[in-house]
């Protein structure tokens, strides 16, 4: 046996665990969900077939349609928000704070994963509350009269999605910033770019790598999470993820179930095809 | 046939529970989960309970529909779902003369409901109401005796609705003078608008948690559907929480739990089902950190507090009894239209 024909050997020895892993754990499970998904019921049972009845529904059903509407509508103002603020936080780390305290400064970014998700939406309910902290510190101020309608609402659901992501995406602009080499922003200022155009011609093109990926990892997981709009937006709209579980949980309509599920894997790929240009996974 | 393969295969994933030599699988409400309540009969029987908490009957009967006869020892479900989850051959007989339902209070013992032709399914262990929870220091509570002041205006944005379609709908039946025994197919379409018209009212609709959390920070003065179980455990810090049955009455649930049919260990699961209905499983049912109720079984008074007791309104549930219906039974295709109609209401 040749030494390239024993790498490849080995190679394949390597890799074959993660494949296995992820045809177990993916490939099957997603058929399977994929199977389901074309069932129907009849009564309680599971009536198996090729039916599409569940994919018409959920397209021609407006209570279906607005939850992947709604879904949509919130990832991407929570994406949009969260890049605007995560990139001037991660300038600032990268830019302004010194070397020595960039490390400390990343940990206090990051501190909020420190605490159970649950418990930081339940606390998130606390301050948005008609008596929370926040309406508290605006009518002390005088700012309104009357509490605000924070609370379970869709902007109470931003909010606590934002303070999560802004913290994913000031990680991988981070750490796209620190790789930038100071020298591009001193020779666009020696061609002539004031500090505006050095910005949107040169700095920020080349962290858009980070800033992608930032954003897609951020899109993933906000459409697909289920906990903060049930216990942030207090059922006042429902989400993907919650009308899949109220057809799992309430209804037992797994097939129902499986296509919603397979529409949200499709919207992630479709996701994923529009910002795999610039994507960088290995940045994560 | 592949397609047949992976659907099994999924639905074997979802379904399946945990197994052990010395365990006892069990499909409960989340009253169940207390360790309170599980750990004086794991200690007895040296067995290790695992509790699979399910919400709602359709849910509870598709995991049995997808599990292997024996994967599921014992099931809590509705009282007035038993003949339903009987009907699929999912509940087993259980022997009445060692059931102690002549200590309960008559109105649940419920034979009507656990027992088919002439023999017994299930046991009624706990019940409450569903009516109307408020903090009396914000709202008029002459004005909770009457189900019309919610849709009046003078409530709106301070209502929330406990997210559960069956008694909320059931209210709203009862609201309209419709019995709930009359909730039905023909009947249905006439709860429509004033269901819109209550969620209009409403800030939101929420979960056990997320409603007793707006109620206890002022959120929210009214949960519509709420009763002892969601004020209960807010008493001791909370005294300005009370509840009521309207004028047009309000909900009576109950819980029952029996015996799933084909379990392999039919001593043990209906040793559980006798603990769980004796006075001290009453007991601790009664006072569950998730939620509370009253006991069926009366003879678990001699072990509550007196405060426990005021908080559960014992001395008046007489009066309560009478004024209260059960839940709404839909056939499959009633049930089916009820919860299409109330995700509309959560998406309109």
């Amino acid at each position: 046996m040749s030494l390239a024909s024993k790498e490849r050997t080995l190679a394949r020895g390597l890799v074959a665990p993660a494949l296995l892993w992820t045809l177990a754990f993916f490939v099957v499970p997603f058929l399977a969900m994929l199977a389901l998904s074309f069932a129907h019921m009849e009564g309680r049972k599971i009536v198996q077939g090729f039916d599409p009845g569940n994919y018409l529904r959920a397209f021609t059903d407006w209570s279906q349609l607005k939850a992947l509407i709604n879904s949509v509508e919130i990832t991407l103002t929570v994406t949009v928000i969260s890049v605007v603020l995560a990139w001037p936080l991660a300038a600032i780390i990268a830019w302004r704070v010194p070397q020595r305290f960039q490390r400390l400064a990343l940990l206090l970014a990051v501190l909020p994963f420190w605490t159970s998700y649950v418990v930081r939406s339940y606390s998130w309910l606390l301050v948005l509350g008609k008596n929370g902290v926040i309406n508290q510190a605006l009518m002390g101020l005088g700012v309104v009269a009357e509490p605000l309608a924070l609370a379970s609402s869709r902007t109470a659901t931003v909010i606590g999605f934002v303070h999560f992501f802004v913290m994913l995406l000031t990680l991988t602009i981070y750490a796209n910033l620190v790789q930038l080499s100071p020298n591009y922003a001193r020779a666009a200022q020696d061609l002539g770019a004031g500090r505006f155009a050095t910005f949107a011609h040169v700095i920020l093109p080349l962290t858009l790598p980070g800033v992608i990926t930032g954003a897609f990892v951020t899109f993933v997981l906000c459409i697909g999470d289920y906990i903060t709009p049930q216990i942030l937006g207090g059922n006042t709209e429902l989400t993907l993820p919650q009308l899949i579980m109220l057809q799992m949980g309430r209804s037992g309509n797994f097939p129902m179930a499986s296509a919603l599920s397979v529409i949200l894997m499709a919207v992630v790929s479709l996701a994923y095809a529009g910002c795999s240009r610039w994507l960088r996974l290995d940045r994560i | 046939m592949t397609q047949r393969a992976l659907t099994a295969l999924a639905l074997l994933t979802l379904a399946t529970p945990a197994f052990a030599q010395d365990t006892l699988n069990a499909l409960v409400w989340c009253d169940h989960t207390d360790p309170a309540l599980i750990a004086p009969f794991e200690e007895k029987y040296n067995v290790k309970v695992n509790l699979k908490d399910f919400e709602g009957t359709a849910a509870g009967l598709a995991i049995l529909d997808q599990s292997q006869p024996g994967d599921w020892d014992v099931m809590v479900i509705d009282s007035v779902d038993v003949h339903r989850a009987v009907e699929a051959g999912k509940l087993a007989e259980l022997p009445a003369d060692k059931l102690p339902t002549a200590d309960f209070f008559p109105e649940l013992v419920m034979a009507e409901n656990n027992t088919v032709d002439g023999k017994t399914y299930a046991v009624t262990e706990k019940f409450g109401y569903n009516t109307i929870s408020y903090d009396k220091t914000k709202v008029d509570p002459a004005d909770m005796e009457d189900m019309a002041a919610l849709t009046s205006g003078k409530y709106d944005g301070k209502i929330g609705i406990y997210d559960y379609y069956l008694p909320v709908l059931g209210l709203v039946a009862l609201g309209q003078g419709i019995n709930t025994a009359d909730v039905n197919a023909d009947t249905l379409p006439k709860l429509q608008e004033p269901l819109m018209a209550l969620r209009k009212a409403s800030k939101q609709v929420s979960d056990v948690v997320s409603s007793q959390t707006a109620l206890a920070t002022g959120d929210v003065d009214i949960i519509v559907g709420g009763g002892e179980w969601l004020t209960a455990v807010l008493a001791k810090d909370n005294p300005n929480l009370d509840w009521t049955i309207p004028k047009q009455g309000g909900l009576r649930w109950s819980q029952s739990i029996g015996v799933v049919a084909g379990t392999a260990k039919p001593d043990l699961a209906l040793e559980f089902v006798q603990y769980i209905v004796s006075p001290e499983g009453q007991a601790a049912l009664a006072q569950s950190s998730c939620y509370w109720g009253m006991p069926a079984n009366q003879k678990a008074g001699d072990l509550l507090s007196a405060e426990a007791k005021a908080v559960l309104r014992w001395d008046q549930q007489p009066d309560y009894l009478k004024r209260a219906q059960l839940y709404p039974i839909p056939d499959a295709a009633t049930d089916t239209a009820m919860q299409d109609m109330w995700t509309a209401m959560l998406n309109q």
